[in-house]
């Protein structure tokens, strides 16, 4: 399942929209299948009154999660080695994100090929909310 | 093996990655793999997780009133790395070892930022690490203020 050297360039890149207009619903989703039932996610009321937010906003483990599917829909599912993100800025319900991943280097180690990729999630205002690298095994 | 354990099931796996929005076959049927950021999920399998309601204790989320912001409460979400060893399977139980990494503070706009890092191994049954996780928490200083996020 994984891609062999000459099936990926260093310089090459993918962008895929992640979710268009997100629904509180689709919050609430990931509250209750991560387990992490933090009321400023999902719980309005408390976001604005108790949190002094303007409102609910996604777990940054939502976003992660959505921009993981760039890297595994390319290096393949089982192939990966590391991610991981810093969260930029949050992401509100009605937020449109898309995510561009992209090859920075191909390095031969031991163990063979690995691809280190950079990422980059934004919303509809072209502002990142999720930056990080990765990197993934290839076939040898 | 020692840790707390994170019986690793089909259905979880199916549930998680629709949350997130993949519907790889990959993360399908008894014989799934697990989504990359999947281990969070570990969270349903520790008693002690703070950030599920509890019959018969409080909750600080809304009821009849607007519910209360812990001192302190106001951390979020810094940054989040995963190392992977191998794919992690339905069927198969992790065992998580959380240890306290290292914190350090900066000076944000609106005062000190306090960090820190919790980093968590999952390990199979033979004790072969499985998933590291490296937590990056952020605590504004003093108490919980309204914020201008946006």
């Amino acid at each position: 399942m994984s891609l062999s050297p000459d099936e990926i360039k260093v310089g090459e890149s993918r962008e895929r929209v992640l979710v268009e207009d997100l629904r509180r619903t689709r919050i609430v989703q990931y509250a209750g299948a991560s387990g992490d039932f933090n009321p400023l996610h999902t719980d309005e009321r408390f976001a604005v009154e108790a949190a002094g937010y303007p409102g609910v906003f996604a777990h940054g483990m939502l976003t992660m999660g959505m921009t993981g599917r760039v890297l595994t829909d390319w290096a393949g599912p089982e192939s990966l080695l590391r991610y991981g993100v810093r969260f930029k800025a949050q992401v509100w319900p009605g937020d449109t994100l898309t995510a561009t991943v992209t090859v920075e280097s191909i390095e031969e180690t031991p163990d063979g090929p690995v691809v280190h990729f950079t990422l980059r999630t934004v919303n509809q205002h072209g502002a990142e909310v999720v930056t990080g690298t990765a990197a993934a095994r290839l076939e040898p | 093996m020692t840790g707390q354990p994170f019986p690793v099931e089909a259905g979880h796996i199916m549930m998680f990655a629709r949350a997130i929005g993949d519907e790889h076959p990959a993360y399908q049927g008894e014989s799934a793999i697990a989504p990359p950021t999947f281990t969070m999920a570990s969270a349903h399998h520790d008693p002690g997780y703070h950030l599920r309601p509890r019959p018969d204790e409080d909750w600080f989320g809304s009821g009849g009133g607007p519910g209360e912001m812990a001192e302190g409460g106001g951390g979020l979400h810094a940054e989040q790395h995963f190392a992977y060893h191998r794919p992690v399977r339905a069927g198969e139980t992790l065992y998580a070892h959380t240890v306290p990494g290292r914190s350090w503070e900066k000076h944000g706009r609106s005062g000190r930022l306090l960090f820190s890092e919790r980093i968590t191994e999952y390990r199979d049954a033979d004790g072969e690490p499985v998933v590291s996780a490296v937590t990056v928490a952020v605590v504004p200083e003093g108490p919980a203020t309204p914020k201008d996020a946006r």
